[in-house]
């Protein structure tokens, strides 16, 4: 893997998150019925960041979730290897909820429809929106985006890596190539 | 987990069985849901294979199966039917054709699953060999106390009864060993098999001696046909000098718990006033083992581009 640019550094990534986080108000007209849900890993911790950053900007508590979808991907026998498994945490009824789902990166919308299919199993929210931190293109199926921090036009044989403190210990975005 | 098979946990690294519980605690999480089924192993074949008699196991693995969206076909082999050996292969081979992706195997005599795992494609679970182990039992018995106590490295786990004839304790011996606790036993005499102090296991007869710093009592089932092969002299006496009573428990730790694999003999080896206290977590016992069983199949069953070695 070779590194290529940087496309966000901690400044970037906060001032992404905070605009979101006023996208996501403005979007649902407050906070009623909002909750976040993150998709493991990294878009828990950045779900997490939300909430607070709507509690400063609303100065009411979001409940926040977390999802892990490897029991619902569709790639699972084309592996020679067993992803992990890491809990689901969603300790409230996501039923009549506005559910934001929280991403680092949407590319083929695979992982976001396995997502779905795993947050429609615990419940029928009201409304299911998804707020991703990069958007890199790509997509092989009718998935948007509704809140993005940033659009990074990408070829297939680069890769777009978030570096976030909670998991990684820095703060960045980069783009990088495999190296045949 | 690079294995075909899981045939005990003698052979399993901790590592490995750290993986399995911490699988298990996802799958936890579904059993909770009010839809209890996830896409995961949708069109894989799991099939049941039991020549014992066995309810509890085998309704687990079903569920466990069901749960992930598999499919399910169980084959009850009458044991008098079935020669050793020869038959098993046979057996091992037709699953085979018929293209299933995972078996799970109970059958009287120890190794059966490790013959029938070299002649199969599919991944063998052991759910019980003879006297040999019963890996499944055990890694739920792991994921019980790990849940109980938050913890398995430290505890002290006694096992009281018939040690002897008991798979469910040699598998527990394995797995609680090679995540540091300390393993005691204790029962009648004639019902200790030799070499357990070689392996690091503390050797009682009597629970005076062994409850005492207990974080967990491991009661096993006894069984009736020891008083006819004049191992134990009987019921009565059994109950009295190593049943589980509330005067007994009072002899561990004040924060033990009581285990069981089931089925209970009340009254015999545990009182009923102890298996329905609050100490009790065999009922837990039992929905966990749904859990670690699919946490054992989504481990195990093989993906297309999987090439594991079998004859």
């Amino acid at each position: 893997m070779k590194e290529k640019a940087q496309i966000m550094d901690a400044e970037g990534i906060r001032r992404a998150l905070t605009r979101m986080a006023h996208e996501i108000i403005e979007r649902n007209k407050g906070v009623e019925n909002l909750a976040l849900i993150g998709i493991r890993r990294r878009g828990v911790p950045l779900a997490v960041r939300l909430a607070a950053l709507i509690l400063e900007i609303e100065g009411r508590e979001v409940p926040v979730g977390s999802l892990d979808i490897t029991l619902y991907r569709d790639d699972l026998t084309q592996l020679s290897y067993q992803p992990l498994v890491y809990r689901t945490e969603v300790d409230f009824p996501v039923t009549g909820k506005r559910v934001v789902l929280v991403d680092d990166v949407i590319y083929t919308g695979r992982t976001v429809r396995a997502a779905l299919d795993a947050l429609m199993d615990l419940g029928r929210p009201a409304v299911i929106q998804l707020a991703v931190l990069v958007d890199r293109g790509h997509r092989e199926l009718p998935i948007r985006a509704d809140f993005v921090g940033k659009n990074v036009p990408t070829s297939r044989k680069e890769v777009i890596e978030v570096h976030i403190r909670e998991i990684d210990g820095d703060e960045r975005v980069v783009i990088s190539e495999r190296v045949e | 987990m690079q294995r075909k098979d899981l045939l005990g946990l003698e052979e399993l690294g901790a590592d490995e069985i750290r993986m399995i519980l911490d699988t298990a605690g996802a799958m936890r999480e579904v059993i909770r849901r009010d839809i209890k089924k996830v896409p995961t192993l949708r069109g894989k074949v799991v099939a049941t294979l039991f020549y014992e008699p066995s309810t509890r196991t085998r309704f687990s693995f079903e569920l466990a199966a069901k749960h992930l969206s598999a499919d399910t076909i169980s084959v009850a082999a009458a044991t008098s039917s079935v020669a050793k050996g020869e038959g098993l292969v046979d057996t091992a081979k037709t699953i085979d054709a018929l293209g299933a992706d995972a078996v799970v195997l109970r059958h009287p005599a120890a190794g059966a699953a490790a013959v029938f795992g070299r002649y199969t494609r599919a991944a063998v679970i052991n759910a019980g060999d003879g006297m040999h182990e019963h890996p499944t039992q055990a890694l739920l018995d792991l994921y019980t106390i790990q849940e109980q106590k938050g913890r398995i490295e430290g505890l002290t786990v006694t096992f009281v009864g018939d040690i002897q004839h008991s798979r469910v304790v040699r598998s527990n011996i394995w797995g609680l060993k090679k995540l540091g606790a300390t393993v005691r036993v204790c029962g009648p005499r004639t019902l200790l098999p030799p070499g357990l102090e070689e392996i690091g296991v503390a050797v009682f007869t009597r629970l005076e001696d062994a409850l005492p710093g207990s974080d967990v009592v491991y009661v096993l089932r006894l069984q009736r046909e020891r008083f006819a092969q004049g191992l134990l002299p009987g019921v009565e006496e059994y109950a009295r000098l190593y049943g589980i009573t509330r005067e007994r428990l009072a002899l561990a730790k004040p924060e033990a718990i009581v285990m069981h694999p089931g089925p209970l003999n009340r009254g015999v080896e545990i009182s009923a006033a102890v298996a329905d206290s609050g100490r009790a977590v065999i009922t837990q016992q039992v929905t966990n083992g749904v859990a670690v069983r699919m946490a054992c199949l989504y481990l195990l069953i093989r993906r297309e581009n999987d090439d594991k070695a079998y004859h």
